[in-house]
């Protein structure tokens, strides 16, 4: 509709169409991507509204998400821009004095205010504003797509999409239709828009749904007895309820409230009907109403029911068409550990509550985050023994040396923490996993312990799991032995442990350093079972990452606390060659 | 921007106090305030005037033509309070009001219980928004008015106009004031309305006041409850009930919808029958909605009588609440309140329609064969207050089956 016609200088009552398919509007304090058909689009941002109507001049509609706060101030500046003829206003709860104000400017530089509390306005096939007929859904089933014949008006913003829904069962649906919000002095009145509508050719009959309270049907009355509407207007005042209460009663709208006998849904009804409005009898009968005089209108030629070609297609929304069960979608992610979905998160089936009320440590949540299983309290406390038994090794070994490296270089915690942790591999505490791999082996093959070291010296690999830097013989790992002895006494079955000291009795032949080191002991306190399910994905190195990481983090914060300057290596600890 | 009544005792404090600060004026109002718990030797150290003046006694309860009703009792020296007002020159009208333009000012020179009767001689001049209150402006009104008494009245209908307009006031009403015996006026009786929505601004200048309820209304304690959740929500949030033995009880979405289902109910005769008034709207979440359909069927369910009940779960097609979520809560409360629900024999209605709607009914029907209670549920598709009819019929079916049962 390039050649629509725009609000033109002067009153409501020589205002036309407001909206067309060209209208570019600018929002206020409201920001999303939006779909445009298939595409995604972002609209662009601006830090004023001056700014934005700089960059967009052709934009004259301004719809204001302001809150009743901040609604009136920002109205104010739009409504002074040159460009911006329409504004709708959004909030709900904007004082009376302020609404009355921007009625004052806006009147003087003839521009058209909605609202407050107005859900907006829709132009058939051409614009709405913000949620104005709700979803797509609602556009089809309302024919929103096309314009129809019929210039609504509506105080309340939801029924006024229920009679989109009406007007398109009984008429051929709505050219435009507005909802001016509950107040009692709405920026414009139901009158100013039917005013408009008389001037829209489009529009052959107009719909005005009102409300008990103020006086603005009136102003209707007074334009349909003086001959400014000439078309069929169909008017339904609602809250005819009131006079059944004993007392005063704030409906929901904040102008909907019983005030003089004249402010009465049926004193508005009586008038209107006097100066020529079709009022139906009730709500109920109200679509029946719009269907007849709609007939009327079309046996007299004087309307042409639009055509109902088959709508542009759009795209359904992937969330509407899925809660709908139209579509299914393959998920990207599987999760079979925990889920935070319902009252309270849980891990592997049991909740929060659970675990607090059971006293759980973390090596419960340990077996049902990695092993998924309430694990037994022989195996809990296993887990806790070698997390507390392997959370440090003093400032000297590798990973703890370059968490102090890191830390004293001025780097937060988690990057001092993660230096340290990257330094965990096949020669720095990274060899549990590796020990379970060749102790399941040898046992699986049912090798000798004697012939599974030689079979490992012949593959060129040492035997992940036994020999120590300065622990021997005689003078044995005081780790290992505490956790054998636990393991003797509790676990049920220690079979791989006793592989493991059948294979030590045999390396400490070889040489008194070749003693069973804690990497070696822990594999030996799995089952067959355990090890064979768990030793291809790393949960043992990730019980020692587990507890090396609390003494990491107390090396960074050891040397925090301390106020180590930045470390540097001496020259003289480094040979210099060619 | 809702209006709300303010007592007489409101009105005459914030006059006194911000003419005294807008316009100078230093006005004898003294009043003192007295409540069921009012302890009345505190109140005497604070007003020391109580036991020194001749006392006017009335109850502020906002409605007017309290003299008419014989309700204004003098307390001390009935003689002398009669005398005082009897030599006072004249009685004065006073009416400031909003209006879609700006402000209309009454004023007339025959004011007190008999005005209507002398409406003839009450004169009105509109000022626009924004206007300055000059003594041009005000000229139209005080034209008859002895000229000596005119730069004074003028003035007080300035500042009068300026408290009204500083403090949001939508309506101040004097009828009557009178002057005192330096020239000051006086109001004898005042009413004010306060536009409650410009509270953030003003509730300052506003003082410690409350907005009491309409005469003769009394909240239950679910409608206590519901009128905290809607101050305490960006949503709406409103319960009335009307007749506590109703049988017809509405729950509808949306501030026209719900206006338009008891209108219906009122069209289809059931009007007595209708238990209260209520409508959620604004997006209220599932938590929101949850405890108001728990307060809402506490009253629609209390002492079963044995006959069938209807609750009508209405509302439009929503531009952008999310059915399914907003029954979400109301589905919750019904399961909560099933015994009650089943005790209390009521059947629910539901229509609904918006963003979401099938999840949302779709729910409301499985709850239905879930929880074993009666509810029939429409969408879009039909019409909004069609279940209104339904709900009435269903109770005159069931009474009849009860009645035939009984024979």
């Amino acid at each position: 509709m390039p050649t629509s016609p725009r609000p033109s200088a002067g009153r409501y009552g020589q205002a036309g169409q407001l909206f067309t398919k060209q209208t570019q509007a600018i929002f206020y304090n409201w920001f999303q991507k939006v779909f445009f058909g298939a595409e995604e689009v972002a609209i662009p941002q601006y830090g004023s509204t001056a700014e934005a109507a700089k960059a967009h001049p052709k934009a004259d509609v301004f719809i204001n998400m302001a809150s009743f706060r901040s609604a009136y101030e920002s109205t104010l500046e739009a409504l002074q821009l040159p460009t911006i003829r329409t504004v709708a206003v959004i909030a709900e709860g904007v004082p009376e004095r302020d609404t009355k104000h921007l009625i004052a400017v806006a009147r003087r530089g003839n521009k058209v205010v909605l609202g407050p509390a107005t859900v907006g306005g829709v132009q058939a096939g051409a614009f709405k504003i913000a949620d104005a007929a709700g979803t797509l859904d609602n556009i089809l089933a309302c024919r929103l797509y096309r314009p129809g014949c019929v210039g609504f008006v509506s105080k309340s913003g939801g029924m006024s999409n229920e009679l989109y829904n009406v007007i398109a069962r009984a008429a051929d649906g709505v050219y435009e239709g507005v909802a001016i919000g509950g107040d009692a002095f709405p920026g414009s009145t139901l009158s100013d828009h039917c005013l408009r509508y008389q001037n829209i050719p489009g529009v052959a009959m107009i719909v005005v749904l009102g409300e008990i309270g103020g006086r603005d049907e009136y102003s209707l009355v007074e334009a349909l007895a003086s001959g400014a509407i000439t078309k069929p207007v169909v008017a339904w005042v609602s809250g005819t309820c009131a006079t059944l209460f004993a007392t005063e009663v704030q409906f929901g709208h904040a102008g909907a409230k019983s005030g003089g006998d004249d402010e009465s849904a049926q004193a508005k009804n009586a008038a209107l009907a006097a100066a020529g409005a079709v009022v139906p009898a009730s709500f109920e009968d109200l679509e029946a109403t719009i269907a007849r005089v709609y007939r009327g209108l079309v046996d007299a030629g004087r309307v042409t029911p639009a055509r109902d070609d088959p709508p542009p297609a759009v795209p359904e929304d992937l969330a509407a068409a899925k809660r709908a069960g139209r579509v299914r979608v393959p998920t990207h992610v599987v999760s079979s550990i925990c889920d935070d979905r319902g009252e309270e998160p849980t891990y592997n089936g049991v909740s929060m509550s659970e675990l607090m009320q059971g006293d759980a440590t973390v090596a419960d949540a340990i077996g049902l985050l990695w092993f998924k299983r309430r694990l037994p309290g022989y195996a809990t406390k296993f887990i806790e023994m070698c997390v507390v038994l392997c959370a440090d090794h003093g400032p000297c070994v590798s990973g703890a040396h370059n968490t102090i490296v890191t830390a004293r270089a001025g780097k937060d915690l988690i990057s001092s923490l993660v230096s340290g942790l990257l330094t965990i591999g096949p020669r720095f505490g990274g060899a549990i996993d590796g020990a379970a791999q060749y102790f399941k082996e040898a046992v699986d093959e049912g090798w000798e312990p004697d012939e599974f070291v030689e079979k490992m010296k012949k593959r060129g690999i040492r035997v992940p799991g036994i020999g120590h830097r300065i622990k021997s013989k005689d003078n044995r790992d005081k780790r290992v032995e505490l956790l054998q002895r636990y393991a003797r006494t509790h676990f049920p079955s220690t079979r791989y442990l006793d592989y493991a000291v059948e294979v030590e009795g045999y390396t400490l032949q070889k040489a008194a350093n070749l003693v069973l080191n804690v990497d070696g002991c822990i594999v030996g306190m799995f089952t067959k079972v355990e090890i064979d399910s768990i030793v291809k994905i790393g949960y043992l190195n990730g019980l020692f990452v587990l507890a090396r990481t609390i003494g990491l983090i107390g090396h960074c914060l050891d040397q925090k606390r301390l106020g180590q300057p930045l470390y540097r290596h001496p020259w003289d600890d480094v040979l210099y060659t060619k | 921007m809702a209006r709300k009544k303010i007592r007489e005792y409101n009105s005459k404090t914030l006059l006194k106090v911000h003419a005294a600060r807008l316009g100078g004026l230093d006005l004898p109002i003294r009043v003192a305030q007295v409540k069921a718990d009012t302890d009345f030797g505190a109140l005497v150290t604070a007003h020391p005037w109580l036991s020194t003046t001749p006392l006017v006694v009335k109850p502020d309860c906002l409605f007017g033509k309290r003299g008419k009703h014989d309700l204004v009792g003098l307390k001390l020296d009935l003689a002398g309070a009669e005398d005082f007002i009897a030599q006072r020159m004249g009685k004065y009208y006073l009416c400031i009001q909003s209006t879609r333009a700006g402000t209309d000012l009454s004023f007339s020179e025959a004011g007190g219980v008999e005005i209507e009767e002398h409406w003839d001689q009450v004169r009105s001049v509109s000022l626009a928004v924004g206007e300055a209150v000059t003594g041009e402006a005000l000229a139209p009104l005080l034209a008859t008015l002895p000229l000596e008494l005119r730069p004074g009245m003028e003035a007080f209908l300035a500042t009068a106009h300026a408290v009204f307009t500083d403090l949001d006031f939508t309506l101040m009403e004097m009828n009557p004031f009178t002057l005192g015996p330096d020239g000051a006026p006086f109001p004898l009786d005042m009413r004010g309305e306060l536009d409650d929505t410009a509270a953030f601004r003003s509730a300052k200048k506003w003082g410690d006041l409350e907005f009491p309820l309409p005469f003769g209304r009394r909240l239950g304690p679910a409608e206590a409850a519901v009128a905290r959740m809607d101050e305490g929500t960006g949503a709406s949030l409103k319960l009335s009930v009307l007749n506590p033995r109703g049988r017809v009880w509405t729950m509808v979405a949306g501030g026209g919808a719900s206006v338009i289902y008891a209108d219906t109910v009122g069209d289809l005769g059931a009007a007595d029958e209708l238990g209260n008034y209520a409508e959620y709207s604004g997006g209220p979440n599932a938590a929101e909605t949850h405890a108001y359909a728990l307060r809402l069927l506490d009253c629609t369910t209390a002492g079963p009588d044995g006959r069938a009940r209807a609750l009508i779960v209405g509302g439009g097609i929503a531009n952008f609440t999310d059915v399914a979520a907003t029954f979400k809560g109301i589905i919750q409360a019904i399961r909560e309140r099933a015994d009650a629900v089943k005790a209390a024999r009521l059947k629910l209605f539901v229509r609904r329609g918006g963003p979401n709607y099938r999840a949302g009914l779709d729910a409301m029907r499985a709850l239905g064969s879930e929880i074993g209670i009666d509810i029939e549920v429409y969408g879009p598709e039909a019409s909004m207050t069609g279940i209104c009819k339904l709900a009435i019929d269903h109770l005159k079916d069931s009474d009849a089956r009860d009645a035939k049962a009984a024979q």
